[in-house]
């Protein structure tokens, strides 16, 4: 077992611990604060398949941005005290086996699907996450749906504005 | 089992330089709160520290003291790991920027070459940006652990300035990236040294300008100290806390203070180019430590302007604070990047 | 109601103009003042190693006088005590022994002589009141102590070093400089 691998073992187990607790602690502060710790194990898998820039801009945005919006939610509606909402026991039912469901329909595409038989992830090697690879791609095979998506932020940011400035 | 099978020298190299970068920033911290009561009282027509030792330079290890002997209060109703590890962030991720920055060229002795550079990744200043996004987690956790309003008031404060003013920094870099065409540090100090180019002031003034105001907002530096601001929330984010992690925060200010310092002289001012002087016709190893020493004077001189900017402006008001970052530098930096755009296709393609 | 000087200026409620928008000259204006207060003259005075002369009038801790053969000047007219406002001073009288001539130079002298710098208010009418010379307001100030009872000075506190036979700190206490 070469250091990568250990790297790789810790770094799943790191997410996977950091994804259980999210669901499983009972202060919403410390969800967010172990889907932080997630954030940064999934950056960690990127550094190890030599996508540096996809680790740095998933640190930057969501673990930066995104979290720290919703630990300002958090924060400022106060749920420190948990307030438990009883839950339905039919719901309960209802979603466990929705969730169910939906984790054995990913299990099963991903173990048919053509690309993935056989394979095994690739550490410290390929070029797809680096900067100037990633910018060609983006801007040549993949410049289309690239530019609607930036056409679909900009009217979520103008949405965000005009929602802002009702009052 | 070929876990062990790397290169230790290298590993003991870098361990050296973190040691060593690790001990200077705090150095250079410790010396940056001495500085800063000194050029405080030169401004106001006063002495400044003059009692621990010789001018008072012993001043900064006094306060060490003092903060260590203090008594380590944690409030009752606070959270108590989250407390405790506010500070620890704040501190680390103050640390962790210096991990890229390029303190000198090469030195070489015998057939072993070591670079003056911790990690020379090819997304160097996107990393800065991904650790100064993460600092602004020290403050919230210690700010909401407190279970103290006001603190609570300045965490958040001070998140949504750090957050306003990453967007302009962002936009501000993006131009000087277009100059570049590179995200490696390195690479950008070299091509500033590089005969027949100038440094990147001159190329981007605006674009350094809009920087530099955003790096005072980022390190929560007066005129944008409002996460602390004691006339209106006490003491701030920091206000239940005592002792070292008290000293802590305060200590990460200075960090941050000088590391962006460093990063500022690195981006825009050539970094370990020294002026005026071709360094390839001399000693590379005098030279290298000779850059070190330029990296560090203008470094100095930059902590120097946080300190006079400090003591000669007013606080911001906070609505005040959210028009510049939203309505003035963001703009602003966005007609800097379309007209380095416009300008770099129309004459250097 | 009429302006009592003709200093104030009315504060100017125009909008900005685009150089004062720009902040920036302000700033660089101001920053160019506070850089000059760099190199001004410091009027701080680095205490215990300088201090500032006091003035020739000032009204400090009491001294018990003597004449230049070392006696003691006061004869416990009581004086200084009727003088007193704060009514700081308390004494007792003693009539002079054959053989104390060199102690005191009048018949009758202060036996006990103590005042309580708590209630003084240092205003200089027990000077004013002597008419010995015997009691002076000296240029140094009373010391701050933890204990009311230490601020009672006794005779022993009050009085001034003997010229005859310390004639260094007679001096010193005078304010004279050191006689070589």
């Amino acid at each position: 077992m070469g250091i990568l691998q250990f790297l790789f073992w810790l770094l799943s187990a790191v997410a996977l611990t950091g994804a259980i607790m999210v669901l499983a602690s009972k202060n919403p502060v410390h969800s967010v604060l172990w889907l932080i710790v997630v954030f940064f194990a999934i950056s960690g898998h990127y550094v190890l398949l030599n996508a540096q820039f996809l680790a740095v801009v998933n640190l930057i945005v969501y673990a930066g941005a995104i979290m720290v919006l919703f630990l300002f939610v958090i924060m400022l509606m106060n749920l420190n005290t948990v307030i438990e909402t009883r839950k339905n026991l039919w719901m309960k039912a209802a979603g466990i086996i929705s969730g169910g469901i939906l984790f054995l329909i990913m299990i099963s595409v991903v173990r048919s699907s053509a690309d993935m038989v056989s394979r095994t992830a690739q550490l410290k090697e390929g070029s797809i996450g680096l900067i100037e690879t990633l910018g060609k791609v983006l801007f040549t095979q993949y410049v289309v749906p690239f530019e609607i998506s930036s056409v679909l932020f900009l009217s979520a940011m103008v949405g965000a504005v005009v929602i802002g400035k009702k009052d | 089992m070929n876990l062990l099978a790397f290169d230790w020298a290298l590993l003991i190299e870098k361990l050296v330089l973190i040691a060593i970068i690790i001990t200077i920033s705090l150095v250079v911290a410790m010396y940056a709160t001495y500085g800063e009561r000194k050029v405080a009282a030169w401004m106001q027509d006063r002495v400044g520290p003059n009692r621990a030792g010789p001018f008072g330079i012993l001043q900064p290890l006094a306060d060490g003291m003092k903060l260590f002997f203090k008594e380590e209060i944690i409030p009752n109703s606070s959270n108590k790991f989250l407390f405790i590890l506010g500070p620890c962030l704040a501190m680390l991720t103050a640390m962790m920027t210096s991990a890229i920055i390029p303190w000198g060229s090469e030195l070489r002795i015998g057939d072993r070459v070591i670079s003056l550079q911790i990690a020379d990744i090819n997304i160097g200043i996107l990393y800065v940006f991904g650790v100064v996004s993460m600092g602004v987690y020290g403050i919230m956790i210690g700010g909401w652990a407190s279970n103290n309003k006001f603190s609570l008031m300045a965490a958040l404060r001070g998140a949504s300035q750090v957050i306003s003013y990453e967007l302009a920094m962002g936009i501000s870099l993006i131009a000087l990236l277009m100059l570049t065409g590179s995200l490696s540090l390195k690479t950008i100090t070299e091509q500033q040294m590089a005969p027949g180019h100038y440094w990147n002031v001159l190329y981007q003034p605006l674009g350094f300008l809009i920087f530099f105001v955003c790096a005072l907002a980022e390190c929560n530096r007066a005129p944008f100290d409002l996460s602390e601001a004691e006339s209106e929330l006490n003491m701030g984010y920091h206000q239940e806390y005592s002792s070292m992690k008290l000293g802590f925060f305060l200590f990460s200010e200075y960090i941050n203070m000088f590391i962006s310092s460093v990063i500022m002289a690195t981006l825009f001012f050539g970094g370990y180019d020294i002026p005026f002087i071709d360094e390839s016709k001399y000693n590379p190893n005098l030279m290298a430590w000779l850059g070190v020493g330029a990296l560090m004077v203008k470094a100095l001189i930059f902590i120097f302007v946080f300190m006079w900017i400090r003591w000669t402006l007013p606080r911001f008001r906070y609505d005040q604070l959210m028009n510049l970052g939203w309505k003035a530098l963001i703009p602003l930096a966005l007609i800097n990047m379309v007209i380095t755009a416009v300008v770099i296709l129309k004459y250097f393609n | 109601m009429q302006a009592l000087t003709q200093k104030s200026k009315p504060v100017s409620r125009e909008p900005m103009s685009l150089m004062e928008k720009i902040y920036l000259p302000a700033v660089l204006k101001g920053m160019s003042i506070t850089f000059s207060h760099m190199f001004k003259k410091k009027p701080t005075v680095r205490y215990p190693e300088e201090t500032r002369p006091f003035s020739p009038v000032f009204r400090g801790l009491h001294v018990l006088n003597r004449d230049e053969e070392g006696r003691e000047n006061c004869t416990a007219c009581g004086l200084c005590a009727v003088a007193c406002p704060a009514e700081a001073i308390t004494m007792e009288a003693a009539e002079r022994k054959e053989g104390e001539e060199h102690l005191y130079r009048e018949e009758k002298y202060a036996a006990r002589y103590e005042i309580n710098m708590l209630r003084c208010i240092f205003c200089g009418l027990c000077e004013e009141a002597c008419p010995k010379d015997a009691i002076y307001l000296s240029e140094t100030f009373a010391p701050a102590s933890f204990a009311r009872k230490e601020l009672v000075y006794a005779k022993n506190d009050l009085l001034i070093p003997n010229p005859k036979t310390e004639p260094e700190a007679f001096a010193k206490a005078k304010g004279l400089k050191p006689i070589k």
